[in-house]
């Protein structure tokens, strides 16, 4: 598949050069990627969830060290992983129990797969069960069957059983497996791009009359949330903290004014004085770890320790493509990006300072330039996500719904 | 805010962009100096790693990031190396969605950047605007601004054909030359079009004079000189400026010749405006100075994202960023006891010992460093093998590189690849060790940067002998010591130090990685520097026909003698030059007009030009072997014949007859005595040839009349014919009458 592998490489290197900008971007273009990878893969007759579990490891494995940063990558390409176990697991339950289903409803299963189908139940509860087992080192280092990841008895009991059926029916299988995956990728690509509109619709819930909103930098999924409230008739007020060095927050108030909404913009470091006036922080977030902590557009934790301390609730809004299995202390987790120092400073007018030659060899000025803060989860008050409110101590919840815990470490399996 | 500056410039697929032509570039992978000697006798510059990566890919890396979609990389010498790198480099095999492409152009007779763009305009590649950089460019600018200032300004005056990048450099007037050892650049810009009036890279410190052109201030109302402005060495550039540089084959340095030539050129009324850049950082490694300075800004983070834990760069594996500015590769040994400081590089596979002390240093792939070994400032490279107890600050040691143990280097010594140094060594602050032994004739700035054996036009003997001689010498260097310069680096050392002159030991403290000593450090803010006028005598310096003194208006004249002086010296030295081309075979019109040219440039008269070219042809003239001066007579009638037509070109009237004459004198008395008794006899020749009418020839002898004795021998020598020609003057009055 030269074509896939073109088009991976491509990726990569856009990823490398940072040139895929925003997770949103990021998660989307990750999926359609995958979607192409899994529809080009060639499939054998036996094992061939493991086959394109591979397939997808060994891409993802190349798209996360592109750009380790952007986690929603890894994210997508975990859910892929997921989705492939869960099809792979629906249908050998199918098999196995011979119900005799017609491709139409298994379709349907595919289809309503997010909202926890009733047909494949059983395996549902066996992949959030297994999920929900704490990655143990025994998982981890166990090279198991992808097949038979799930130690759930009747579908490896049925995945022999399938396996012994005649060439004819693998061959339907095959075709049904990847159709089935294709299928649920689309919905999760479908899932992204509509996140935004999922979380605005709960806008209206939170977000109350005459209330004083503060936000720190832009974020996207904010200011739809913000205008949604605000095209439902609410009318409030938003306090914009500028979001030094990058000052996205001086675009999010334009964009507000243009919705006619009332908007104050205020320096980062004014945030504690005017936490006061506040009745809610929403904010967004670049990632939202496995422990509920959130990796979040850099000065977020100042403002958080400010809600707490004026007991503000501390909201953050964000679709299910930035919730990510790992955890902040997972060495895979890279969670800063240190920029150039040329947002804070005008290199020329201390270029006298980065005189190395005259100052004896070594920089006395150092500049840092984090993009991104560790919001710990006690600091935070409510999630809001496409799938709706969720506690921080609820994350791992969604986690086990999401992914695999197989899947945590994303690596082929030859080098592991 | 210009926070996501770069980031704009990457989606640079609108649709109006799509529809203009592919903007291109032209990368000279070839510095056309020796700054980086003795390492680029072995390895081209572009290719020497900068923090870990080599150079060329931060400016490849930068030229696709601002939307090149072509660049033609210009390689001289080693240029086998450049092209092997490529072939496997990132660059050359992009994914299909990636409009980058490199291609390389080779030239092994380029000696220069001018030389490298009359190649490329022969190659006729370049179709539109075109971005032209040195393969030693670091930068993270976006260009776009830029190139549509470009644009528009294209449209509205065709003239206009280069925009020269620069950058603003603050506070002090110092800071720029003692962070990247460059020179002072004043620059004259106009303050609302922003065009460059006036361009000159080697001020003169000592008498804080700079020479503007009175027609300048004539015709601009009003000029903003700037000594704080940093030239980034990246220019927007149109055709134009290939055919300019066809045309005028004098042309060499882009800086010295063409933008100076440019500015002084009124005839075609050329335009060279400038960008200011503000905000991102746009540098380039000139000496071992700017490579400390530059790495360490990368080290910074300033480049970003050309920085090494993003992988834009074809570093190969992934380098983490970890607190304090630490970059480390993923398979390093290091000793639980080792520290490495804030800011600095660990390379892949590369051991370190106990007890070492690492800080701010850039240490390459696979490289093998032993206990209590101390690195302060350096630069270590791949493969490098450093004994137990080495000390190194601020010293730049290159591949395969091996210290036994104990050696110290002091500040400023560059090792150059795969030297060895024996046990204990101390090896002096600013050496340079290689093991090819150092040529013995120091070449000018203006000849070729590296001696290879493959390219064919390097005149120095000294070089092609030294490639040649190599694998000898390497052979010989175990036993004994090779020669009376070169000094062994100790029991079981590999290599030479190369010794300096001491013209250049002065200059070595700018241009070195070690930092400057205080005591230069104050003299240097202080007062000026007087060894300019060594590196002056191939610059051709502005005319000057006005001066300015910045803190007087008044005018004065008093300083520009020695310029005038020295000018003619080189104005001579240039015509001759010329002409021997002339001599070689070069199209006599070819000639004219390259004579022509530099007269314009250096302001001369005809009369100079005739007096200079008549100097070049008796010269030519007394070098064609001879016995006796009826021969040497024979010889020069033979000569002024052959080259009458040229010198006619430049005898318009009868003062250009006169100078000739005098000029002829001068060699009689000075240059060429062989000519003395010839006088009288090659002038009357020139008579006959009517190259000087006999008017000349008589106002001559009048000018005379008043003159000292001393000054009178020709006339007297030409008496007779003087006296002659006033009869045969007189017979043909008598018959007009």
């Amino acid at each position: 598949m030269p074509d896939v592998q073109a088009l991976v490489g491509d990726f990569a290197l856009k990823l490398k050069r940072r040139k895929v900008e925003g997770s949103h971007a990021s998660a989307r273009q990750t999926a359609e990627l995958l979607r192409s990878v899994v529809s080009q893969q060639r499939l054998p007759h036996a094992g061939q969830a493991a086959v394109l579990i591979d397939a997808v490891r060994a891409v993802g494995e190349q798209l996360i060290a592109a750009n380790p940063v952007e986690l929603a990558v890894g994210n997508i390409i975990r859910r892929v992983l997921h989705i492939i176990r869960e099809e792979d697991l629906s249908s050998t339950t199918t098999a196995m129990e011979g119900l005799g289903l017609s491709a139409d409803s298994d379709d349907d299963n595919a289809g309503d797969h997010e909202d926890r189908p009733a047909l494949s139940a059983a395996a549902v509860a066996a992949a959030a069960r297994s999920a929900l087992r704490a990655p143990s080192l025994h998982t981890l280092l166990e090279d198991i069957p992808e097949s038979a990841a799930v130690p759930h008895a009747s579908s490896s009991g049925g995945d022999s059983e399938g396996k012994s059926k005649s060439a004819a029916d693998k061959s339907l299988k095959s075709r049904k497996l990847k159709h089935d995956v294709i299928e649920a990728i689309n919905e999760l690509i479908q899932d992204i791009d509509t996140c935004h509109e999922q979380i605005s619709e709960q806008a209206v819930e939170h977000i109350h009359q005459n209330e004083v909103i503060l936000t720190l930098g832009r974020s996207r999924t904010v200011k739809e949330f913000l205008c949604a409230a605000k095209e439902k008739k609410r009318s409030f007020r938003v306090f914009v903290a500028e979001g030094a060095p990058r000052y996205q927050g001086h675009v999010l108030a334009k964009e507000l004014v243009t919705k006619g909404l009332q908007t104050t913009i205020i320096t980062d470091s004014a945030v504690f004085a005017m936490i006061s006036r506040v009745n809610m922080v929403i904010v967004g977030a670049h990632a939202i770890m496995a422990n509920g902590g959130v990796i979040a557009p850099v000065g977020l934790n100042m403002v958080a320790l400010a809600a707490r301390r004026h007991a503000v609730p501390f909201v953050v809004v964000a679709g299910s493509h930035k919730l990510c299995p790992l955890y902040p202390h997972n060495p895979e987790v890279l969670l800063n990006d240190l920029r150039s120092p040329a947002d804070l400073l005008d290199f020329d007018e201390f270029s006298d300072c980065m005189d190395f030659a005259s100052r004896g060899g070594s920089p006395l000025l150092h500049v840092v330039n984090p993009t991104f803060d560790y919001v710990p989860p006690n600091l935070v008050s409510l999630f809001i996500t496409d799938t709706g409110g969720h506690n921080p101590s609820y994350m791992y919840r969604l986690i086990a719904d999401y992914y695999s815990a197989d899947d945590l470490v994303v690596k082929r399996r030859s080098t592991s | 805010m210009g926070p996501k500056k770069v980031a704009r410039s990457a989606s640079s697929d609108d649709p109006e962009e799509l529809a203009r032509v592919p903007l291109q570039a032209v990368l000279l992978a070839d510095s056309f100096a020796t700054k980086f000697r003795p390492i680029t006798l072995e390895r081209p510059k572009v290719l020497l790693p900068l923090v870990n990566v080599p150079m060329i890919e931060y400016t490849l890396a930068w030229l696709e990031s601002v939307g090149v979609e072509e660049v033609f990389v210009f390689c001289c010498a080693h240029s086998n190396q450049v092209k092997d790198y490529l072939n496997k480099s990132q660059w050359t095999k992009p994914p299909s969605s990636f409009s980058f492409s490199v291609s390389t152009i080779e030239s092994h007779d380029a000696i220069s950047a001018g030389d490298a763009l009359r190649v490329i305009y022969n190659r006729s590649v370049i179709r539109g605007d075109f971005i032209l950089v040195s393969g030693d460019t670091v930068s993270n600018m976006d260009l776009t601004q830029a190139l549509e200032e470009h644009k528009d300004r294209r449209k509205k005056d065709p003239l206009a054909v280069m925009t020269m990048v620069i950058k603003h450099a603050k506070p002090s007037s110092t800071t720029l030359q003692t962070r990247l050892g460059t020179d002072e650049i004043i620059m004259g810009i106009h303050p609302e079009t922003k065009e460059l009036l006036y361009y000159e890279d080697k001020a003169d410190h000592l008498q804080r004079v700079i020479l503007l052109d009175k027609t300048l201030l004539m015709e601009n109302p009003a000029l903003r000189l700037h000594n704080d402005k940093q030239d980034c060495f990246i220019d927007i550039c149109s055709p134009e400026v290939l055919s300019l540089f066809t045309d005028n084959f004098d042309y060499q340095h882009l800086r010295r010749h063409f933008v100076k030539g440019l500015l002084v050129d009124d005839i075609m009324g050329y335009k060279i405006f400038t960008y200011e850049t503000h905000a991102s950082y746009a540098a380039r490694v000139e000496n071992f100075r700017s490579y400390d300075t530059i790495s360490k800004d990368i080290i910074q983070r300033w480049t970003y994202p050309f920085v090494p834990d993003v992988q834009y760069l074809g570093i190969g594996y992934q380098a983490k960023l970890e607190r304090q500015g630490i970059y480390r590769a993923p398979d390093v040994i290091l000793s639980r006891s080792a520290h490495v400081g804030a800011f600095s590089f660990v390379g892949n596979g590369t051991t370190i010992g106990d007890h070492s002390h690492i800080s701010t240093s850039v240490i390459g792939q696979r490289c093998v460093i032993g206990k209590n070994v101390v690195i302060e400032s350096s630069y270590i490279w791949d493969n490098v093998t450093i004994e137990d107890g080495c000390k190194l600050s601020h010293a730049l040691v290159c591949d395969g590189v091996h210290l036994r143990a104990g050696v110290i280097l002091e500040s400023g010594v560059i090792l150059s690849f795969k030297v060895e140094v024996g046990q204990k060594l101390v090896i002096p602050a600013y050496s340079k060790v290689s093991v090819l032994p150092q040529p013995c004739k120091q070449d000018s700035d203006e000849e070729l940067e590296y001696a290879d054996a493959t390219s064919g036009v390097i005149e120095s003997p000294s070089i092609t002998s030294v490639a040649n001689a190599r694998n000898q010498d390497l052979l010989s260097d175990m036993l004994d010591v090779p020669g009376s310069d070169a000094n062994k680096v100790g029991i079981s050392g590999v290599g030479y130090i190369w010794s300096v002159s001491e013209a250049e030991h002065d200059e070595e403290w700018r241009f070195s990685i070690a930092p400057i000593p205080k005591e230069k450090l104050e003299k240097f803010s202080h007062s000026a520097h007087d060894d300019n006028d060594e590196v002056n005598h191939d610059e051709s310096s502005i005319p000057a026909s006005g001066e300015l003194i910045p803190d007087s208006d008044g005018t004065d004249f008093d300083g520009g003698v020695g310029e005038d002086y020295r000018d003619s010296a080189d104005f001579e030295n240039e015509v001759e030059a010329t002409f021997r081309r002339a001599l070689a075979g070069v199209d006599v019109q070819n000639v004219i007009l390259e004579i022509s040219s530099l007269r314009l440039s250096y302001n001369m008269s005809h009369a100079d030009c005739a007096g200079a070219l008549f100097y070049a042809i008796m010269k030519s003239a007394s070098d064609i072997s001879y016995s006796n001066n009826t021969e040497l007579s024979a010889n020069t009638k033979m000569e002024i014949n052959k080259w009458k037509n040229l010198l006619k070109n430049y005898i318009k009237s009868q003062d250009e007859e006169i100078e000739v004459i005098m000029k002829f004198e001068e060699i009689c008395l000075e240059t060429i005595r062989e000519f003395r008794p010839l006088f009288t006899d090659i002038l009357h020749h020139l008579y006959e040839e009517d190259i000087i009418t006999e008017d000349a020839i008589l106002s001559w002898e009048n000018e005379k009349q008043g003159a000292d004795e001393s000054d009178k021998i020709f006339v007297k020598q030409a008496e007779h014919f003087i006296k002659w020609l006033k009869e045969a003057s007189e017979e043909d009055e008598d018959e007009d009458d």
